[in-house]
């Protein structure tokens, strides 16, 4: 390309660069600091911008989008008030490791420092809560910076970054730098493992009893050949398999192996096999404290293997025994190779009479609920939607609450990548424009927020963005009334004193998804449920479900707080008097 | 089994075994970029790890890079998680935790603004003698003296003077570097 060709202006570069990374979608708001930008936008027909209703929007649309195709996610806001919209969007990615490029426009350079209108100091305000980020002062650095901006927000242990635009900068021309070549010296991720780590880790599973896989995001973020390794890893070996919440799909619930979630609302038999197990193998998980319970009874027989792309996840909150830095495919590929070089691999006659004893927990039959006639369990709403659904090619978000762990725990993922949930910082209003998001990914395919009555309206809004680009997505409110998982901690911790915890004043759902130029559908009979689900799916364009459920159900099982995952709460037959007690002095004052 | 070890850091963490905390001297090159070092003091400030003691200046200006030597305090772990938290940021090159190695130098500049006259201002620059402070700035009144060395050789000289007059001292931190042939890898 001759030269005069890379000559540009700054708002010029950023649609260049956008098309260079192969960007399609564009998920922002305009406004003063960055009209030269969107003057570009309109200017070209590569990059299709998805105008949204908040900021906020944006970045879990760019959430969404990220998580169901495995790319990086963009979103666009102004200075100020854009920029400041958008802090929980990042730290959202920032927690569940999604990538995203977040571009903000600042006020002119001369402007900086001076409170001009709608300064903030955004990548002051940005920095904890980005994986790194810039403040482009020459727009001879803007591309090269753009691309750094991408490089490190998809590699290593992705997650969102930040380029913060000055106007003047977005005006002024200068030279295009192309992507190829541009590397960053102090940023070089360790993606291949360390042969030893691997030799150590095969040789310590190959003399496990009792072995267990834990896994997490972490497979998911690798890509689908992660999945597929880890498929392959689990037949051969034969070990019973858990995941996270972030993990959901990259093993399929219907494999022989699979023991469902675990965690504080995972499963009896996944929780007892982690405490009982004698190997562990984290695959791509961090051991949170929602995944742990009572970290000096976590597990305490166990020897561990950690694999995580990220050094710092390593002996973090629990010692690991053989740490393996490393990609997670890349680590499952040499693990396999390893294991099929192997002599002897494990006795299979233990390995049958641990799977008995795993047996006997499922036999517990935890997910247990009492099913009613009148009332629409939710449990059983989410049940029907899966049976409804799973011959479709379907996503599922959710927003925050009971509801998400109902979703996690009834609707069987057999695919990685359906599944966008807001794990780690548990962002109420993620769900709705998460499924805006991934619908612009996936156009064609059938994508359901599993929502609460609470969570869905605090991004309500983006439902007008779906109408306005026809992205067909359908909200389920499994409505009961209440902050669900609010009102369940304080009846387990707080005496049954339910401070603010009833959604009082609810919009009747139905009318404001007609209101905003959607169809409503409304439910309050199971033995209507089936119907109403099918009209959700079926009615074409945006849908929103209002399914009333049972306003005082809880989430079951539960690992109360301060406990180990040997003392789980069981939920079918427990009495108010023992949810009332579960919880001592010394967990209620954990969060 | 793991309870006694770990770091602090999970909400369910309730260990009440008491914990032997270090203090260990790191070397941290990083890129010179604006912004490094609030990233650096942003993951102290925000994961709650201790500051005893943090210098930094350009040191290869081709190279645009920068070197920290921060001293910090904390259980093994935490040390540990503070190196890989360091180690992981995009701007940092590398991490060097020099108390791990041993055997390295640690030294930090000091000035002593010390008033008086008469007796005490006679002892005031004989000890500065003893302790090879230079006198950088002298009025009748006053000596301003330049001390480098050992942090608790710069303390020791500042508890001695504090009798003698002492009004204002300024220190810069800690600079440390190891000893023997081998440098930092960038």
């Amino acid at each position: 390309m001759a030269d005069s060709e890379m000559i540009m202006t700054g708002a010029e570069m950023v649609l260049k660069a956008l098309a260079e990374h192969g960007v399609k979608h564009v998920f922002g708001y305009p406004g003063g600091a960055v009209l030269p930008i969107y003057d570009e936008f309109f200017q070209q027909d590569k990059v299709k911008h998805i105008l949204v209703r908040h900021e906020q929007g944006a970045t879990h649309m760019a959430e969404g989008y990220a998580r169901s195709n495995g790319k990086c996610g963009v979103a666009l806001a102004t200075s100020g008030p854009g920029a400041t919209n958008c802090v929980t969007g990042l730290m959202d990615a920032l927690a569940d490791s999604i990538p995203m490029v977040l571009f903000t426009g600042q006020v002119p350079t001369h402007l900086i420092g001076s409170d001009a209108f709608q300064e903030c100091d955004t990548v002051g305000i940005t920095r904890p809560c980005t994986k790194q980020n810039w403040l482009v002062k020459d727009v001879n650095d803007l591309a090269r910076i753009i691309h750094e901006a991408f490089y490190v927000a998809t590699t290593g242990r992705p997650g969102p970054v930040v380029v913060d635009i000055p106007k003047d900068v977005q005006f002024a021309k200068g030279t295009y730098t192309p992507k190829d070549g541009v590397i960053i010296k102090s940023y070089q991720p360790q993606t291949k493992p360390d042969a030893k780590a691997i030799e150590a880790a095969i040789a310590m599973i190959a003399s496990a009893k009792k072995p267990v896989l834990y896994t997490g995001g972490g497979v998911i973020n690798s890509g689908p050949k992660a999945s597929k390794l880890l498929r392959e890893f689990v037949e051969l070996t034969g070990i019973p398999i858990t995941s996270t919440l972030m993990g959901l799909g990259a093993y399929p619930a219907s494999g022989k192996e699979w023991l469902g979630m675990l965690g504080m609302h995972g499963t009896y038999e996944a929780n007892m096999a982690m405490h009982d197990c004698d190997v562990m193998i984290n695959v791509g998980a961090r051991f949170d404290d929602r995944i742990t319970g009572r970290l000096d009874a976590f597990s305490p027989h166990s020897r561990k293997i950690h694999i995580d792309i990220d050094p710092s996840s390593i002996n973090k909150v629990v010692r690991a025994h053989v740490p393996v830095i490393a990609d997670v495919a890349a680590a499952l590929e040499a693990m396999i190779a390893a294991w099929k070089a192997h002599k002897h691999g494990l006795d299979h006659a233990v390995l049958k009479a641990w799977k008995a004893e795993i047996q006997k927990w499922k036999d517990v039959d935890c997910l247990k609920y009492r099913q009613s006639k009148d009332v629409i369990m939710p449990q059983y709403a989410v049940q029907r939607l899966y049976e409804l659904t799973k011959n479709r090619e379907t996503y599922i978000t959710t927003e925050v609450g009971q509801h998400q762990m109902w979703a996690a725990q009834f609707y069987r993922f057999e695919e990685p990548n359906r599944w966008m949930t807001s794990g780690g910082l548990g962002t109420m209003g993620y769900g709705l424009p998460a499924a805006v998001g991934v619908q612009a990914a996936h156009p064609k395919a059938l994508v359901v927020d599993i929502a609460g009555d609470a969570s869905v309206q605090m991004t309500m809004q983006e439902f007008s963005t779906a109408i306005q680009y026809n992205l067909p997505i359908k909200i389920m409110i499994l409505n009961n009334h209440y902050m669900g998982m609010v009102r369940q901690w304080q009846q387990l911790l707080h005496g049954n004193r339910m401070s603010e915890s009833y959604s009082d004043s609810l919009p009747d759902f139905v009318k404001l998804a007609e209101a905003m130029g959607g169809q409503g559908v409304h439910c309050d009979k199971p033995a209507d449920l089936d119907s109403a689900i099918m009209k959700m799916i079926e009615t074409p364009g945006p849908v929103i479900f209002n399914c009333e459920v049972a306003n005082l159900a809880n989430c079951f099982p539960m690992i109360p707080s301060g406990k180990a995952h040997n003392e789980m709460l069981l939920g079918a037959d427990i009495t108010d008097e023992e949810v009332g007690t579960a919880i001592d002095a010394k967990g209620k004052q954990l969060v | 089994m793991n309870a006694h070890q770990q770091a602090t850091g999970s909400a369910y963490f309730i260990d009440t075994t008491k914990k032997v905390v270090e203090t260990h001297t790191l070397a941290v090159v990083a890129a010179n970029q604006p912004g490094v070092l609030a990233r650096i003091i942003g993951l102290f400030a925000g994961r709650g790890y201790n500051i005893d003691s943090l210098t930094v200046s350009e040191t290869e200006h081709e190279k645009h890079v920068s070197r920290f030597t921060i001293v910090t305090s904390g259980t093994a772990s935490v040390v540990a998680q503070i190196k890989a938290q360091l180690d992981r940021m995009v701007l940092v090159h590398s991490v060097e935790d020099l108390t791990v190695q041993g055997n390295f130098l640690a030294r930090e500049l000091a000035m002593v603004k010390v008033s008086g006259q008469g007796d005490k201002r006679v002892e005031a620059l004989r000890l500065a003698d003893a302790f090879r402070a230079r006198v950088v700035d002298a009025s009748t009144e006053s000596f301003v003296f330049e001390l480098t060395g050992k942090p608790d050789k710069v303390d020791q000289f500042i508890s001695l003077m504090v009798p003698l007059g002492l009004v204002e001292v300024a220190r810069t931190g800690v600079a440390a570097i190891s000893r023997g042939p081998d440098a930092m890898k960038i």
